[in-house]
């Protein structure tokens, strides 16, 4: 096995530019999953079951099929609806809606762990329905899930390769795109397999931080 | 759609499934080894373990998979069947997510059943194998049927590799007929009646393992 520390050096530029791709999309992403995860969990809570179950078979089917083949359909299928979107975009909407599915659940988790005595002080305060959920539910709810939501982002931060499938130049997609010029393949793979742990591992320590904290 | 289309995305529904039940098997073993080196009372042991967990859960697995494709061939100087390349990084990488819930499993199981285990004069690897593992295994059920879910989703990522599984096929289909609403659709439908099916089958082995551990003759008050 032979490492060229040139290699590394000549990827460099191109790391960063990936980088800073990855981190957009990851941001984007988790912005979308947390507030369509948020609509989708209020949705879940309506009385009527004709928007629970649709609802709730539609972000099941979402959350129980490949991302891959998700990015594929919207990358593919939009353009033929005459949607035009670049295939960043594209594929922080596929991310966003996919990662919804999950944080749903964590909402659904929150919203349930708040103490009926809090509903019931609403009531008894003649809230209106609104008010009960903006000052009252959400903000106990929203608190304790904050570790769960930072542990989806990191799982997000590790899907973020799949836009590389249709033509985002993020990390992996600049490593692969420097190994097939430069033919060294070793040397670019290895940087950002190891920039993820860098980034994922300490991010990690900091959900479980939060988590301990918020237990005490 | 033509018969010969269908025909070669059966093919892919048999090496997404072949690939699933290898890159399982692969990931349970890791799972359990790596989870229960996580409890060991040396720390070295404690402490290995927990950087396979961290450095495998911490890299993307579709980075790892480009890494055992392109890295490993020419480091070690042997070329891996696609096949066997995939079910390395799979295997691997959802094991190391195993490990986390063997280990959460099994330091959930109430201490005084280990301490009993050491008042009878069980050797450690009787008291993993007769009191710790029937009591945990169960309680693992639920959340290795999730994850087995997240490996059905990672099986489409060799498909960026080339290899022939269910999404590879989809592409095929889509170059082929230029069209991609309906092959696509279709597609998804099968990854979702495949993970459907997973959660029924886990489901009826969490039920079958919690009968047998409740209906196990005792020998005196359980």
């Amino acid at each position: 096995m032979t490492w060229d520390w040139g290699a590394v050096r000549d990827f460099m530029p191109h790391f960063w530019e990936g980088l800073l791709v990855t981190l957009q999309a990851l941001t984007l992403g988790s912005l979308i999953s947390f507030t369509l995860g948020l609509v989708w969990a209020l949705l879940m809570r309506t009385p009527t079951r004709w928007v629970r179950w649709p609802v709730g078979v539609v972000t099941e089917f979402v959350r129980d099929t490949p991302l891959l083949v998700q990015l594929f359909f919207l990358f593919y299928v939009l353009p033929e609806w005459g949607i035009a979107a670049s295939a960043l975009t594209t594929g922080v909407i596929a991310i966003g809606l996919h990662y919804s599915t999950y944080t749903m659940q964590v909402y659904r988790a929150g919203i349930e762990a708040v103490p009926p005595g809090q509903w019931e002080a609403a009531t008894a305060l003649s809230l209106p329905l609104r008010r009960t959920w903006t000052s009252v539910v959400l903000p106990q709810a929203v608190r304790r899930v904050v570790p769960a939501l930072g542990n989806y982002v990191i799982a997000m931060l590790k899907d973020t390769p799949l836009l590389m499938t249709i033509t985002v130049l993020e990390m992996l997609g600049e490593a692969r795109l420097f190994s097939q010029e430069h033919f060294q393949f070793t040397e670019p793979l290895t940087v950002i397999g190891v920039a993820f742990i860098l980034i994922s591992f300490p991010a990690s320590l900091v959900v479980r931080t939060l988590e301990r904290r918020l237990a005490s | 759609m033509t018969s010969g289309l269908w025909e070669l995305v059966v093919r892919g529904v048999w090496v997404t499934v072949q690939l699933l039940v290898f890159s399982a098997l692969l990931g349970a073993v890791v799972a359990f080894v790596v989870g229960i080196a996580r409890t060991h009372r040396l720390r070295s042991v404690r402490f290995l373990a927990g950087v396979y967990t961290e450095v495998f859960r911490g890299t993307s697995a579709l980075v790892m998979i480009f890494w055992v494709y392109f890295v490993l061939p020419p480091a070690f100087g042997w070329q891996l069947v696609p096949m066997w390349a995939g079910t390395l990084a799979l295997g691997l990488t959802y094991g190391a997510y195993g490990s986390e819930i063997v280990r959460g499993a099994l330091s959930a199981v109430d201490p005084a059943q280990r301490e009993g285990g050491i008042a009878l004069g069980f050797t450690p690897w009787q008291r993993l194998r007769l009191i710790l593992l029937p009591q945990a295994v169960p309680e693992m059920i639920p959340s290795f049927s999730n994850l087995l879910i997240e490996l059905l989703k990672g099986t489409a990522l060799v498909s960026v590799m080339g290899m022939g599984d269910l999404a590879f096929s989809g592409n095929l289909v889509r170059l082929a007929l230029q069209e991609s609403a309906e092959i696509y659709t279709y597609i998804l439908l099968i990854y979702f009646v495949i993970a459907f099916l997973l959660t029924r089958v886990m489901r009826g082995l969490e039920k079958q393992l919690k009968q047998q551990l409740a209906g196990q003759p005792t020998g005196g008050a359980a």
